[in-house]
């Protein structure tokens, strides 16, 4: 056997995981990839003396499985790659290339991918950087950022341009580096591992966190009440619902379509704000707590939430109607920054920026916790893979999240305040924890050793996998549509420089 | 055009009148009033993911304060967060609440340089560099800017370039990796200039400040003229520090 399959938010002693040589580890995982129905949700390594022990987590859409499998490979020495097999193992070979300075002899892209403090190589600095580059007398290249013109936070583009039209760009990250993931095994009380959770991506807390208390319960054996799960899930779709409808304003303002922009912008707000009645911070900080509910979902509050989402949805369904069939807003999205099925299959998308070309990939359904087993959720696909099917789907699924929303406040009974204290890290094991958060996938993985110390935690963000498609869908097109093509998938900086 | 004039119409009055009174909803956890009371102190500092809190006497530093509140859920007759949302200021001890007090938070008049005053009062355009940043702070900057805040009305804007800016609003707990282009930022803005620090990671590093992977040196070498508190800020507390600081009522 090279794997052990578990469950979404199970925990499993290390020792459970079958450790396989690298060559049979390497021809397990990829082969897995061959079916379209797996893709690599997390994979990294861990130091041991002068050896890394690796593991591989593969997630399978069809039976909620997720295989984990290990290999212990030498510093010392090169290996064949995973990405020459499958393009989607391509960053999390260059991490642990960067980490530990494994070498890898057929790794197409073997380049930096934050500029971690602790990386291996330190005379790899964020200024020499090893672009691509195209010796021609015709061609051009345009540099962006990393401070770019908007508030947003920083990341530097590349361009080789022909002109107007974009050859290549290359996506240099790592600026936002502020090194989380060792800070949650030097931080050793709960409350400052639940406030860095919260930290670690600004447009995803309830998201972040939620994968990170899901995973800590699991990590001790705790099962969280049902206001505590219900809590999480109307957070996690409020969440949705504020940051479609913001990035909806962010896409009209991108192309000067002023009413749009500007009716969205507004309409994110009483969302927000919701948030703030609720835990007394508009982007939901401090709401999602290990084994305990601070702010309780009290029947107040459920009158107030349909309150607002009455108020929210006529006005959101007007403006998109109106937004969706002016010839001026068409023009710019249709047949802008497309990726095909079959690249988004290559890159292994997740999330959002999957289900716009039509994969079926979406962890609500696949792989689901607490009240979304009860939901049934169907994700919303679209096929064309353009900045329009970017913005449909950020339409549909605001729709989507108001009915389950709606749903949920019907039917369940809502509890008092619980608070519970001395919960006790399992020893010697593994677990893990997927959520979909709006822009998709979010995997927290968590290792502890002998004595119930964390040892590794390891977090992933959709936009790990997600940022070579907004590379790869800006080809041929006009370098006037960038900031509409990059505003449409909104992947997060911070969350990939971790 | 009929579709977009009712659109217009259906919007109702978004925008919020007066910026200096408006009451913010829900539970907004604003400056901390802590009382005499006496608790177990080491309980209490134990509970703060941030090590706002210190003893003898009981005192929170919002410049470190991530406004979660637990320690108010845990000592509630102790501490309590009160919905004031005028908590900026422009010094470092302006941001500490002792125990016994219940004080307005102002800025120090002194410290005000006079040419903040002179050039920018009508009209104060910004760069906003994020150095670490986890976006939260940058969507409540940029969200002082939409229609429900509207900061524009007193001529302060964000800007693309700092060669257009009259001054600098820093976010995040700086980054060893965006420390240089912070800097070539700064640098670029002409003179007189001013530095904003919004924000708890700003401020103080907040929960990344003994992470190896920041370097905050460059803040030593610079006087900074606002500290905005929050974690993120809230728009309202940014647009009031802003105004008190450029001296409009």
């Amino acid at each position: 056997m090279s794997a052990i399959a578990i469950k979404n938010n199970q925990q499993i002693p290390v020792s459970s995981i079958p450790l396989v040589d690298y060559h049979n580890f390497l021809i397990f995982n990829t082969s897995l990839l061959k079916l379209e129905e797996n893709h690599c949700v997390n994979y990294f390594g861990i130091p041991k003396n002068n050896t890394i022990q690796l593991f591989c987590c593969v997630a399978n859409d069809n039976n909620q499985n997720i295989l984990i499998s290990s290999s212990i490979i030498d510093k010392d020495k090169p290996y064949p790659s995973f990405s020459e097999q499958h393009v989607a193992f391509e960053k999390f070979e260059r991490e642990i290339h960067e980490n530990f300075g494994i070498n890898y002899t057929n790794h197409p892209w073997l380049k930096p991918v934050r500029y971690a403090y602790d990386r291996q190589n330190k005379s790899n600095t964020i200024t020499n950087y090893p672009f691509f580059k195209i010796d021609s007398e015709e061609l051009h290249e345009v540099g962006v950022g990393p401070i770019h013109a908007g508030i947003i936070e920083p990341g530097h583009f590349r361009f080789l341009c022909n002109g107007e039209q974009i050859l290549h760009l290359e996506i240099q990250l790592g600026y936002q580096h502020r090194g989380i993931e060792k800070l949650f095994l030097n931080k050793k009380r709960l409350v400052e591992r639940n406030t860095l959770a919260e930290n670690i991506a600004g447009d995803s807390v309830i998201g972040h966190t939620t994968a990170f208390v899901n995973l800590w319960e699991s990590l001790c054996k705790f099962e969280p009440s049902d206001d505590i799960l219900l809590s999480r899930i109307i957070a996690l779709e409020l969440e949705r619902i504020a940051v479609h409808t913001g990035d909806l304003s962010g896409m009209c303002t991108d192309i000067a379509y002023q009413l749009g922009s500007s009716v969205f912008g507004r309409l994110r707000t009483p969302i927000i704000n919701f948030f703030q009645q609720w835990c007394g911070n508009r982007l939901g900080k401090s709401l999602v707590r290990v084994g305990n509910n601070n702010f309780p979902f009290t029947n107040e509050l459920r009158t107030k939430l349909i309150a607002v989402l009455d108020k929210f949805e006529p006005d959101f369904d007007e403006m998109c109607k109106e937004t969706f069939h002016a010839p001026t807003v068409l023009g710019r999205l249709e047949k802008t920054g497309i990726i095909t099925n079959q690249l988004g299959k290559e890159i292994g998308l997740v999330g959002m920026a999957a289900r716009m070309t039509n994969i079926n990939r979406d962890i609500r359904s696949s792989h689901p916790f607490g009240y979304y087993t009860s939901l049934a959720h169907q994700p919303i696909l679209k096929e064309h893979g353009d900045v329009q099917s970017r913005g449909q789907i950020r339409r549909e699924e605001v729709k989507q999240s108001i009915n389950y929303i709606r749903n949920l406040l019907n039917n369940i009974p809502l509890k008092q305040k619980e608070v519970t204290t001395n919960l006790q890290l399992t020893p010697s094991s593994f677990a893990i924890s997927l959520i979909e958060g709006w822009r998709g996938e979010i995997c927290h993985c968590a290792i502890t050793d002998e004595k119930g110390e964390l040892i590794h935690y390891k977090i992933k963000d959709p936009s790990f996998h997600n940022w070579l498609a907004v590379a790869m869908s800006v080809r041929n097109n006009e370098i006037s549509d960038f900031p509409i093509g990059n505003k449409s998938f909104d992947l997060s900086y911070c969350g990939h420089d971790l | 055009m009929l579709e977009n004039i009712k659109i217009l119409f259906h919007q109702g009055k978004q925008y919020i009148p007066d910026l200096r009174t408006v009451e913010a909803p829900g539970v907004f956890r604003g400056r901390p009033i802590i009382n005499l009371e006496s608790v177990d102190n080491e309980a209490l500092k134990e509970i703060c993911p941030t090590h706002a809190i210190s003893a003898n006497p009981v005192q929170i530093d919002l410049g470190k304060c991530t406004f979660c509140g637990e320690c108010a859920l845990a000592f509630p007759n102790k501490i309590k967060f009160t919905k004031d949302y005028k908590i900026a200021t422009n010094s470092l001890e302006g941001l500490i609440v002792k125990e016994g007090e219940d004080k307005l938070i102002t800025l120090n008049a002194d410290l005000v340089r006079a040419e903040i005053q002179k050039y920018f009062k009508n009209s104060l355009k910004l760069r906003q560099v994020s150095a670490g940043g986890d976006g939260s702070c940058e969507m409540e900057l940029g969200a002082c800017s939409n229609v429900n805040f509207d900061m524009g009305r007193y001529g302060i804007e964000f800007v693309a370039s700092p060669r257009h800016a009259d001054g600098i609003v820093i976010t995040g707990p700086i980054t060893e990796n965006m420390a240089k282009p912070l800097q070539t930022a700064y640098e670029a803005i002409p003179q007189p200039k001013i530095v904003i620090l919004c924000g708890v990671d700003a401020i103080s590093g907040g929960i990344f400040v003994d992470s190896p992977a920041i370097n905050r040196s460059f803040l030593k070498t610079l006087k900074i003229d606002l500290y905005v508190p929050g974690n993120p800020i809230h728009p309202l507390t940014f647009i009031n520090g802003v105004l008190d600081l450029i001296g409009k009522k």
